[in-house]
C-alpha cells in the first residue's frame, strides 16, 4: 500500500503535476498533517510544563528558602518537557 | 480576473500595500533554511551557516585567549568576564553532576556551552540572524562527540557487561520487571538520549527562528501608509517581544544541553546509584 501510494506519486511529479494534485503524500484534501500532528504533540507538553511550573509556585509559597536550590531544577524540567513539543514542530519540517 | 479586481482595490484605497497587491504573505519555509553558497571548491559549497560556526569559534577562542594569556591571582580587566563565564559553567554545570575530581572536565564543557550559546545568539544578532544550530548537522555532530564519550568511557570504566548492566538495570528495580524494564531502559539511555539531545537543540533553535520570521515578514507585508500600519506596528512589537524570549531559549538550551553532557558522562563514571 505505502509501495504503491510512493509510486503513484513518483510518477505523477516524474509526469509534471496535473492541476489540482497536491505535490506532497502527506497532505490531505482539507488539512496539513504536519500541522495537526503538532497541535496532537503539544499537549502533552503543555500539561506537563504547566504542572513543573505551579509545583515550583507552590513549592516556594511553602518554603521561600529553597527557591535558589529549585530554580535550577526549574529549568532543567522545563527544557526536557520543551522538547517533545518542540520534536512535534520539526516533524512538520520532516514532512515537507 | 482576482489580480485585477485586488489592483484596482489597491489604486481605490490609495495606499501601496503589499496585502492588496496580489501577493501572497511569504511564509516562511523550509528553503529558508538553505542557502546559496558563497563560493565553491569543485562539490563543497561554503554556505552562510558554514561562515557563522567559523565565526563562532573564533569568538569563542579569541575571547578565551585574550581573557587568560596572562593570568593573574587577582583579575583585571577582560580575565574578570572570562572567569564569570568559567565560574558558571564550573559552578553551575560541572560540579554538581561530576563533583570536585569532575574538574578535568572543564575546559571541554566550557567550550561546549560557550560555542553552542554564541552559535544560538546569531540568531538575533542583525546582519548575520541566523542560527547555526538550527542546522540540524551541528547538533547532530554535538551530540555525536557525547554519545562517543560517554558510551567510551563506560566501556573503559566499567567493562562492557558492567557498563550493560548499568545501562540497561535502573537502580532498585525489583528483579520481576527486569525482563519488560531492561530492554526498555537499554534502548532509552543508548539510542533515545541521543536523539533527544540533538532534537532538543536543533528544533529549539528551529522554532524560534521560524517565529521571528513569522513575525518580521508579517511586520513587512503588513507596511501599508494608511491607518492600517497600527498591524504593522503590533507585529513589530510581538517581534521585539519574541526576541527577548529567544534570548532567555538561547542562553537556556546551551546550559541543558551541557548540563546533559556532563550528567551522561558522570553516568559513565559509575552506575547510578
Amino acid at each position: 500500500m505505502q509501495l504503491a501510494m510512493h509510486l503513484h506519486h513518483l510518477l505523477y511529479v516524474a509526469a509534471g503535476s496535473p492541476p489540482g494534485y497536491v505535490n506532497n503524500v502527506y497532505q490531505l484534501h482539507i488539512v496539513n498533517l504536519g500541522a495537526l500532528a503538532y497541535g496532537l504533540a503539544a499537549i502533552g507538553p503543555g500539561v506537563g510544563i504547566g504542572i513543573i511550573f505551579g509545583k515550583f509556585m507552590e513549592s516556594i509559597a511553602r518554603q521561600p528558602e529553597a527557591q535558589g536550590r529549585l530554580t535550577g531544577f526549574l529549568w532543567i524540567g522545563f527544557a526536557l518537557t520543551e522538547a517533545l513539543a518542540l520534536i512535534g514542530i520539526a516533524v512538520y519540517y520532516f514532512l515537507k | 480576473m482576482n489580480h485585477v479586481l485586488a489592483l484596482g482595490a489597491a489604486q481605490h484605497c490609495g495606499s501601496n500595500s503589499h496585502v492588496l497587491s496580489g501577493c501572497g504573505y511569504p511564509s516562511p519555509s523550509i528553503q529558508d533554511f538553505y542557502f546559496r553558497p558563497l563560493f565553491s571548491i569543485g562539490d563543497f559549497h561554503f554556505d552562510k551557516p558554514m561562515l557563522l560556526v567559523l565565526l563562532t569559534t573564533m569568538i569563542v577562542v579569541g575571547f578565551f585567549w585574550a581573557a587568560f594569556r596572562k593570568p593573574q591571582l587577582v583579575p583585571r580587566g577582560i580575565q574578570n568576564i572570562g572567569e564569570l563565564g568559567i565560574l558558571f559553567v564550573r559552578d553551575q554545570i560541572l560540579r554538581p553532576q561530576l563533583g570536585k575530581k569532575g574538574d578535568n572536565w572543564l575546559p571541554f564543557l566550557c567550550g561546549l556551552f560557550f560555542f553552542i550559546w554564541v552559535n544560538n545568539i546569531f540568531g538575533i544578532i542583525p546582519i548575520l540572524y541566523f542560527p547555526a544550530t538550527s542546522r540540524f548537522a551541528y547538533p547532530a555532530v554535538l551530540t555525536a562527540m557525547v554519545w562517543i564519550l560517554y558510551m567510551g568511557i563506560g566501556i573503559w570504566k566499567q567493562g562492557p557487561i558492567g557498563y550493560l548492566k548499568s545501562l540497561a538495570v535502573p537502580a532498585g528495580a525489583p528483579w520481576w520487571i527486569l525482563p519488560l524494564l531492561a530492554p526498555i531502559d537499554f534502548l532509552s539511555n543508548v539510542f533515545i538520549r541521543p536523539f533527544t539531545l540533538s532534537i532538543r537543540l536543533w528544533a529549539n533553535m528551529l522554532a524560534g527562528h521560524v517565529l521571528l520570521l513569522v513575525f518580521a515578514l508579517a511586520t513587512w507585508y503588513l507596511l501599508t501608509w494608511s491607518y492600517e500600519l497600527v498591524f504593522s506596528a503590533a507585529s513589530f512589537v510581538v517581534l521585539v517581544a519574541l526576541t527577548g524570549l529567544e534570548l532567555l531559549i538561547q542562553l537556556l538550551q546551551a546550559f541543558i544541553f551541557t548540563i546533559l553532557t556532563a550528567f551522561y558522562i558522570s553516568g559513565a563514571y559509575e552506575p547510578a546509584h
